[in-house]
């Protein structure tokens, strides 16, 4: 089939500036190590509150400036309501939900995930500016979705 | 001689039986349209913060109309309607009986489903939206009803594909009509993509929402529905390819740059848009980063086939141009038709592509995705690319191939008010899709009822740009009860006589069309092969080391 000169080249640089991009994406992904949530723990849906560590969800501390934060996803909140954390701290949220999709975004960080019923996901951040940090459900679940947040300090 | 034989090809008309056919199905569409805008002001009212929705009407309920009624009910009954007229147009102005027959039996089939599902979301039954999540349970009729409304429109492309065969039959070893060839490439990816969302609803939903079975696979089911998820929108899109390639180039006086390329890009639609439903599910759990990275890397591809799209486009407009006397790097843009509206409405529609596509790869852009997913930005992007490239060249059709099929003429007051009306939508599309896609980076979820999250300051700070999307929403609105009006005019009332159907002339530069281009057991298999590689490990993977099921649950 004829292509014709220009279209040769229109597709080239188009093809080209494709793989560049698709090659960025993957030096980000697996030599730096930037990849999406994809928590692959498996829970039962039905028995998270007897299941550990989500039977007492909660800001647990790792080290120094270091901590998990064990929390459930349900209609319509998310258990602790409530999180504070000194500044410059990482905290790895492991999330999981009681019932049904939820969503799990901090707006004004990256974080950002799908918290899907039967499985656990994770995300870590490093908050390095002191606020009130939003938690909000951006997958629609129900009536009162738009009531579904809760709260991060960071001091 | 050349002249004469064009004129007798441009003065084809699709016949009564065909017509009556192809216009229940625009006509149902419109309808779907007219309700799918004043469920569109109300949420958008509603959620700006200029209305309050009464008790009895849920912002969800009013969400899940608007969404399934223009993304699944509206572009489905338009899309096959515009197909078989331009079949019936292109392969001499008939449809055969058997393919009359399937379309009917799939039209009825889609009413009935509509009915059914609108009946259940009315109800409160139903209010899962039109991804319909699992395990938020809705009534098993609305399953139902959604399922007739894909299977019958299984039966339009069976109809479809029964045209093409008696035409091919009749011309043994001929290339088919391009319009033809490109209504048939759709409804095969139409097959092939629907499969996902019916094994999802049929094996899964239905039966766990009677109470057969007592839990959901999740994970599994929300893998079906991103299977489907992602060609749905290449099935809207490629009917406006469609009219681009074959109609546009006849109404600014050009021709069809290159046959063999239009073809080609199609083949590549058919082969590359469904092995990518994973960059819809960056962000789950359960599904290995590797997997997701191969969805990612063949999303890039289908950019391609748009790459190709473009040049052509832009070929045939200059070409056009220049033809008409143009000189200089530009000049062929100014004798465009910029006063037809049959050719202004699609390429403001066309041009929204070019944001819209990029856009697209910002969502499926592995790690970016992390900064927009679920956010408004993402409703932002398909209002850009569903409900302005494709919608606006659906608009543009409508223009020329209503009063064709009701030997009804587009008349010049006709056509400044369309024209108005092209300007307008584009216009709240700007305001509204701009700051969604503002506020989807500022963090602002989608789908989402009035909230401040309790006077939260970050919500609060987001409620101005909340207020732009609404005054879009409300020019949006305008134009939509103009296009009705339109509709509704070019059906009954506009002058009788005789509107051209457009279809394009191959150009004389254009090369011989490779046969390869309709050997469809080659390209089957191979898009066999590409959906087995992308989906074939995580799907048994996802069954075999699933969790415990999901029961269902009532959640609005």
């Amino acid at each position: 089939m004829h292509l014709h000169r220009y279209e040769k080249i229109w597709l080239t640089v188009g093809l080209l500036t494709l793989i560049v991009f698709i090659i960025v994406l993957g030096i980000n992904a697996f030599a730096m190590g930037a990849q999406p949530p994809s928590d692959a723990q498996v829970i039962d849906p039905t028995k998270v509150s007897q299941t550990p560590p989500f039977d007492q969800p909660g800001l647990k501390q790792l080290g120094n400036n270091n901590y998990a934060a064990d929390m459930t996803a349900f209609v319509f909140g998310y258990a602790p309501n409530r999180i504070e954390i000194p500044v410059r701290s990482t905290v790895t949220f492991n999330v999981t939900s009681k019932d049904v999709v939820h969503g799990f975004e901090i707006p004004g960080t990256d974080v950002n995930m799908m918290i899907v019923p039967g499985l656990v996901n994770s995300a870590t951040h490093t908050f390095t500016k002191p606020g009130d940090y939003l938690i909000l459900c951006n997958e629609y679940c129900g009536a009162g979705h738009q009531l579904m947040a809760a709260h991060l300090v960071v001091k | 001689m050349a002249e004469a034989q064009a004129a007798e090809v441009q003065s084809v008309r699709v016949d009564r039986p065909a017509a009556r056919l192809s216009l229940a199905y625009v006509l149902s569409g419109f309808l779907a349209f007219g309700i799918a805008a004043i469920a569109g002001l109300l949420q958008g009212l509603d959620r700006g913060g200029m209305i309050t929705l009464p008790k009895w009407l849920s912002y969800y309920a009013v969400l899940t109309t608007h969404g399934v009624y223009m993304g699944l009910v509206f572009t489905t009954f338009f899309i096959i309607g515009f197909f078989f007229s331009g079949v019936a147009r292109t392969t001499g102005g008939s449809l055969p009986p058997a393919a009359r027959r399937l379309g009917w039996f799939g039209w009825w089939m889609m009413v009935v489903g509509v009915i059914m599902a609108t009946i259940e979301i009315l109800a409160g039954n139903a209010s899962v939206l039109y991804t319909f999540y699992a395990p938020m349970k809705a009534s098993p009729y609305f399953y139902i009803g959604t399922a007739l409304l894909v299977v019958g429109s299984w039966f339009g492309g069976y109809g479809v594909f029964s045209a093409y065969r008696a035409w091919k039959r009749n011309h043994p070893g001929k290339m088919s009509p391009l319009f033809t060839f490109m209504a048939v490439s759709t409804m095969a990816l139409w097959q092939i993509a629907t499969i996902g969302v019916a094994v999802e609803v049929v094996l899964q939903l239905i039966p766990w929402s009677f109470g057969w079975v007592p839990t959901i696979n999740v994970l599994l089911s929300r893998m079906l529905l991103w299977y489907f998820g992602h060609p749905l929108v290449y099935f809207w899109l490629l009917p406006a390819y469609t009219m681009w390639y074959v109609n546009m180039p006849r109404i600014i006086g050009g021709k069809v740059f290159s046959d063999a390329l239009a073809r080609a890009s199609f083949i590549l639609f058919v082969l590359l848009s469904t092995p990518v439903g994973f960059h819809h599910q960056l962000l789950e759990p359960g599904i290995p980063p590797l997997w997701k990275f191969l969805h990612v890397m063949l999303t890039m591809m289908v950019v391609v086939p748009s790459l190709m799209t473009a040049f052509n486009m832009f070929a045939v407009f200059e070409t056009a141009g220049r033809a008409k006397g143009a000189t200089g790097l530009f000049g062929w843009f100014k004798k465009l038709p910029w006063n037809d509206v049959r050719f202004t409405a699609p390429i403001m529609g066309m041009i929204a592509f070019i944001p819209g596509g990029a856009g697209g790869i910002i969502n499926a852009g592995y790690q970016m995705n992390e900064v927009v997913h679920n956010t408004i930005w993402v409703t932002g992007h398909f209002h850009l690319t569903v409900a302005t490239t494709v919608a606006m060249t659906f608009f543009g059709i409508a223009y020329w191939l209503i009063p064709h099929l009701t030997g009804r003429r587009l008349t010049p007051a006709a056509n400044k008010v369309g024209l108005a009306q092209a300007v307008i939508w584009a216009t709240g599309m700007l305001l509204m899709s701009g700051s969604m896609h503002y506020m989807g980076l500022l963090g602002v979820p989608r789908r989402t009822a009035y909230t401040t999250y309790m006077n939260n300051p970050t919500a609060l700070s987001w409620m101005p740009l909340e207020g732009t999307m609404a005054l879009g929403g409300v020019l949006l609105f305008i134009a939509a009860m103009m296009m009705i009006g339109m509709v509704i005019y070019l059906t009954w009332f506009a002058p009788k006589g005789f509107q051209e159907y457009p279809i394009g002339e191959i150009g004389d530069t254009a090369e011989a069309t490779p046969r390869i281009l309709e050997r469809w057991p080659v390209i089957i298999s191979l898009a066999a092969v590409l959906i087995l590689v992308a989906y074939a490990y995580p799907v048994i993977d996802t069954m075999q080391n699933a969790p415990p099921g999901a029961p269902g649950i009532k959640t609005w």
